[in-house]
């Protein structure tokens, strides 16, 4: 399933511009507009945890070579933007590879103040380090605590995988799911990445279990997987809410305005409304 | 803290005028930059070292980044200094809020004479504890961006607590500007900025319902790693509600102390209305924490965790809520109706270690309390969280010392309206 150069800037190009038409044509046609994000399917059936992929992130992204022999189970850090992890299970090893999810809507991105972290049209969630004033916030808001932040520098960055967007924008595949020997790793849109994962489930039932997890996690993700067994025998967080993360702080961000509006309003009022009576009371040194 | 012990001389000569020309202006600068009192006091001796020690780390922490001082991880990327400093600081500098609103809004007059410290207090509390974030950012050269605007991130909790942090410190500065001007003796300036106070603190007032709720809203997305007895979607309302109670039990005690300091600065009339004053907070307090309580209570209950209360992080919410909320409350409902200025202060010193705890338990305490290796802050996370605390008590006692802030305003003030 590539993706050629010229075929990715028409899905740009279809995209901005259904965003433009869908802007003009109000909120009512926006819903169906159609921006097409791009994930990658991880499946774990087929990934035999060669760690290739770690190598080929650290090159793309100019980050120290991976250690050779490394613990089963490590998280990402400021020096590596992914990890493949190994699970002992009833289903024999099975490994994961865990990265940055790419959310639909993410939390990250909600959180930043300066837009340093902005999810593209395509679909990764990028970091700019001309807009980041280091504040971290992404990194309490991020369900996975994908966002590594380089403590030990005195220009930190925010360290996270960013789906490999500079090759993307030349038209590229990103690094891991290119260079995968088992084809574990696919590379696509979402839409036909979450129906191949269902056909793969739906068509060998004992292989898999019935779970496509990043389809609903956290109002859904870029990274998709499916895997023999169930996801918390994984390492993978379950009990992460299927909205939207950014979605809890949007009612308190709506009253906002409204506070904006009513509370001056409603002070000038009380102010009028007593002044009067305190000069009619005793007099005291005004301010 | 060391009192002067004498009053000022400018206050009962005629100060000197703008009009004379700037070298008196100068000359009267230099005069009140000048050291004054006593240098060799506990509280001088105890507070140099430490700031002079916070400085070195702050130098460090500058090359060597935040991780050659802090313990912050990975996980916990916020410590003391945001948990402490900022959400906490920021807490008890809510008096200035509540008490400009008593006085300006509803012309409470009894109250008129702590307007002044509160706000001062406020808006040095703003102007380091929101100061210290930039020891904690790692990358401060950038905090203009969200104020300047080529990049407003208008969806972040963050963005509308910074621009409110700053919006408000602007009008604190005003609401405190004529008392700057009647040191200066800048008669116009007086009168010119004083018309602006009720502007300000309409202002004021609105931004701190919002950022005082919005400190609470930060931790809205980090849903599964605050302890479920702290989270809840009502966070940014019990933050607003607790920081009422919160900052006047800070009024109580500062006036407390400022009244024993300062004590020769104030005037006989503003020393006997202490005690009414006092009592009437104190009332407020106990009116607040009922509020804040009944909505804790009600939180717990829709949260459906009776099962958590029986582990140790429940033990730890029970203290939290009987210990540190309704116990106070009830010191404070007595000691106001028995006019008991001891146990209203004892209320709130006890109200006080309460928000601390709420506001930790929050954000470090509660924090991915699940997690094996706990973040427990290093000892230069401390020293210079102290060394901002006293550099703040530092300004605020220079100020105090020479701007009519206790004392009584000079006498023109009062041919002025």
């Amino acid at each position: 399933m590539g993706l050629t150069r010229r075929g990715f800037f028409k899905t740009l190009g279809v995209a901005g511009a259904t965003l433009a038409i869908g802007s003009e044509a109000g909120a009512g046609r926006l819903g169906s507009t159609t921006i097409e994000y791009y994930g990658i399917l991880h499946d774990g059936t087929r990934c035999k945890g060669c760690r290739g992929c770690e190598f080929d992130c650290a090159e793309a992204h100019g980050l120290p070579e991976p250690v050779k022999k490394v613990p089963d189970i490590r998280k990402t850090d400021e020096t590596r933007n992914t990890v493949i992890n190994t699970y002992k299970t009833s289903r024999g090893e099975v490994f994961i590879k865990r990265q940055c999810m790419h959310c639909n809507e993410p939390a990250c991105v909600a959180a930043c103040l300066t837009k340093a972290m902005h999810k593209t049209v395509v679909g990764p969630v990028t970091w700019d380090g001309d807009k980041c004033m280091g504040c971290r916030y992404c990194m309490v808001s991020c369900p996975w605590d994908m966002p590594k932040f380089e403590y030990h520098s005195a220009n930190p960055r925010i360290q996270k995988c960013d789906m490999c967007y500079s090759r993307l924008k030349t038209g590229e595949q990103p690094a891991c799911a290119f260079n995968c020997p088992n084809d574990a790793l696919l590379y696509g849109k979402r839409r036909d990445l979450i129906r191949e994962a269902h056909r793969r489930i739906f068509e060998k039932p004992g292989l898999y279990h019935d779970h496509v997890y990043g389809e609903h996690e956290a109002g859904g993700t870029g990274w998709l997987y499916v895997a023999p067994v169930p996801f918390e025998q994984l390492g993978m967080n379950t009990t992460l809410q299927q909205a939207s993360y950014p979605a809890l702080t949007k009612g308190f961000l709506y009253s906002v305005p409204t506070i904006f509006v009513l509370v001056p309003a409603l002070l000038l009022g009380i102010q009028q409304a007593t002044k009067n009576d305190a000069n009619n009371g005793e007099e005291e040194e005004d301010e | 803290m060391p009192t002067t012990g004498r009053r000022r001389k400018m206050n009962n000569t005629i100060p000197i005028n703008a009009d004379q020309g700037n070298r008196s202006v100068w000359k009267f600068l230099a005069g009140e930059f000048r050291p004054r009192g006593k240098f060799f006091t506990p509280f001088n001796m105890i507070s140099l070292p430490v700031m002079l020690l916070g400085l070195v780390l702050i130098v460090i922490r500058f090359m060597k980044g935040i991780g050659a001082i802090t313990n912050l991880t990975q996980e916990i990327p916020w410590g003391l200094w945001i948990g402490f400093d900022v959400v906490t600081g920021v807490a008890f500098a809510g008096g200035a809020y509540v008490i400009t609103f008593m006085v300006y809004i509803l012309n409470m007059r009894k109250y008129h004479s702590i307007v002044r410290i509160t706000v001062l207090n406020g808006f040095l509390a703003y102007v380091f504890y929101a100061g210290a974030l930039l020891l904690d950012l790692g990358r401060p050269w950038h905090v203009i961006n969200p104020v300047i605007g080529n990049s407003f991130g208008t969806s972040s909790v963050l963005f509308l607590v910074a621009w409110h942090f700053l919006l408000y410190m602007f009008a604190q500065l005003i609401e405190f500007s004529p008392v700057i001007a009647e040191w200066l003796g800048s008669r116009r300036a007086r009168k010119i900025l004083s018309g602006m106070t009720i502007a300000a603190v309409i202002f004021g007032i609105t931004l701190s319902t919002l950022h005082q709720s919005g400190l609470g809203a930060l931790y809205l997305m980090a849903k599964e790693k605050i302890h479920p007895l702290w989270y809840s979607e009502f966070i940014p309302v019990m933050f607003f509600v607790s920081s009422i109670f919160a900052g006047l039990s800070m009024v109580i005690f500062e006036g407390s102390i400022s009244h024993k300091v300062f004590a020769a600065q104030i005037s006989e009339k503003n020393h006997r209305a202490q005690g009414g004053i006092l009592q009437g907070l104190a009332k407020i307090c106990a009116g607040t924490m009922f509020a804040y309580f009944f909505l804790q209570l009600l939180v717990f209950i829709h949260g459906q965790h009776w099962n958590l209360l029986f582990t140790g992080m429940g033990c730890w919410f029970l203290t939290e809520m009987l210990g540190f909320v309704l116990l106070p409350m009830i010191l404070f409902v007595y000691s106001s109706r028995t006019r008991n200025v001891i146990m209203i202060r004892l209320a709130a010193i006890l109200t006080m270690a309460g928000v601390i705890l709420n506001r930790l338990n929050v954000t470090v305490i509660g924090f991915r309390w699940d997690m094996p290796v706990r973040y427990v802050p290093s000892w230069m996370e401390l020293v210079v969280t102290l060394a901002v605390i006293f550099t703040e008590i530092w300004i605020f006692r220079w100020v105090i010392n020479r701007m009519p802030v206790l004392k009584d305003p000079p006498a023109w003030v009062k041919d002025q309206k």
